[in-house]
Parts: structure tokens; C-alpha cells; sequence
């Protein structure tokens, strides 16, 4: 759990060094069995704006399904979506960067920037900032 | 403990949320002053109460007549690890990225 300077919201990273050039690394993350091997079952496109969804078991009170849309494709570099679940809106980013080993993956999950925070619909805005608050207000408790 | 599933599945109701809000701005609020902007009726807002209380989310306090409403902030403390077990959720997938690579063809 890192802290974002930029915008005072949350964000989980993982990184990893990878011994498999890029190209293979960008395959794993847009094409859809490949998705689904290792991530969930979806419906993703490779195309800025499609929307799909990742799908698993349902657990508990959550219904295991996650509403996404694509935000960037820059290939083989670049992969983000947004999100959606249980009312908790993020975006993943997902960074390829090629080393003399093959890759190095880094996976960003944080709340939604601020500059972009001007084009959610109201409802989502007013959660995001409640879980803004909701934060500050656990750190004080 | 309440569950943090279960404060996402109370507090992902707009309305729940929204008097849960004005509430955790502080002080007590009568039924009858929550109703007031809340843009449903009074009993459907006595029944949202009713399942923030059942989540530990507010308190109530019987007043003569009146049920004085405050929020109860600590309750919101497992939402604070959300983003731990979305920490471990990654660290797992991404392990099974691994394992796919290996599998793959270059």
C-alpha cells in the first residue's frame, strides 16, 4: 500500500522482473484466453473505450463480477482499464518495460486521478470523495 | 469485526451512503431531520438506519419520543485494508502470469 503525492489516493503496486520479452508479456495481458488464464474470464478488446467485464465465482455478498473499460493500449508498454466494483471505482495500469533479462512488469491499482476526476458522473465522484474522506478519517482513528 | 464486504454492500446503497454522510459530519440527527433531504420517505429512511445500525455503521439514542441518530466512525476501520487484499489478489495473479509465460509459446 503506497500513498499517491499527486492526488492523496491509494494505490497497490506489483512489480516483477520476467525472463520473456515483451511482446510475449503483452500477449498475456490482451489476448482474451490468455486473460483468462491467469486473470478471469472476460470479453477484453485491445481498443480505447470498449467496455467489458471480468468475471469469477461469486464470494460472499459480492455478485464476482468487475465492469472495465479500456483507457490506454500502447503496445507492447502500455495497457490500463478502469475498474468497476461493489460501488469502488480504480484504475489498473499495467507497464512493460524490456531489460537485458526480458521484461519487467509493473501493475499499478489506484484511485482515480484527480484531472480525471472532472469526468466521472456525479454518483461516482461523491463515492470517490467519500472514500477519500473515509481514509483520512480511519487514519485518524 | 464487520466484514468489509458487508460495509461495501451496505454502504454501495446511494441513499444508505448519503445518510451516512451527513452523519459522519458529526453530531446527532433525529429520524425526522434525516428525512428532511433525503429524498425518500420517512419510513424507508428509518430502514436504511435500521441496516447501518445492524452494520455497527451508527449508534441510536431513544429520546422521549425521538430516536437521535450519530455515525459511528470506527466502524469504517476494515475498509482500511481493502487495498492490502488487493495487494495479496495481484501477487497471486500475477503469479499465475508467471506460470502462464512459462507455458507459452515465444
Amino acid at each position: 500500500m503506497t500513498e499517491t503525492p499527486s492526488t492523496g489516493t491509494q494505490s497497490v503496486v506489483v512489480e516483477r522482473d520476467l525472463p520473456h520479452p515483451p511482446e510475449k508479456v503483452w500477449r498475456a495481458l490482451t489476448v482474451q484466453p490468455l486473460i483468462e488464464d491467469w486473470l478471469m474470464a472476460n470479453d477484453f478488446e485491445p481498443t480505447v473505450g470498449h467496455r467489458f467485464t471480468l468475471r469469477t465465482s461469486p464470494v460472499g455478498g459480492w455478485n464476482g463480477i468487475i465492469d472495465c473499460e479500456v483507457l490506454a493500449v500502447e503496445p507492447p508498454t502500455t495497457l490500463s482499464y478502469s475498474w468497476a466494483s461493489m460501488g469502488l471505482r480504480s484504475v489498473i495500469t499495467f507497464t512493460v518495460a524490456p531489460t537485458p533479462a526480458g521484461t519487467h512488469l509493473r501493475m499499478v491499482q489506484s484511485g482515480f486521478p484527480s484531472d480525471a476526476v472532472q469526468n466521472i458522473r456525479g454518483a461516482e465522484y461523491g463515492w470517490n470523495n467519500f472514500l477519500n474522506r473515509l481514509e483520512a478519517t480511519v487514519a485518524k482513528a | 469485526m464487520t466484514e468489509p464486504d458487508l460495509l461495501f454492500r451496505v454502504l454501495g446503497d446511494p441513499t444508505r451512503r448519503a445518510l451516512f454522510q451527513r452523519l459522519a459530519r458529526g453530531g446527532e440527527h433525529t429520524v425526522h431531520a434525516l428525512t428532511a433531504g433525503a429524498g425518500v420517505s420517512q419510513p424507508a429512511v428509518s430502514k436504511h438506519l435500521a441496516v447501518l445500525k445492524a452494520a455497527g455503521l451508527v449508534r441510536d439514542r431513544r429520546a422521549g419520543r425521538e430516536t437521535h441518530y450519530s455515525a459511528e466512525p470506527g466502524a469504517l476501520a476494515p475498509l482500511a485494508d481493502w487495498m492490502t487484499l488487493y495487494g495479496a489478489f495481484w501477487e497471486g495473479r500475477i503469479d499465475r502470469l508467471e506460470d502462464l509465460l512459462k507455458r507459452m509459446d515465444q
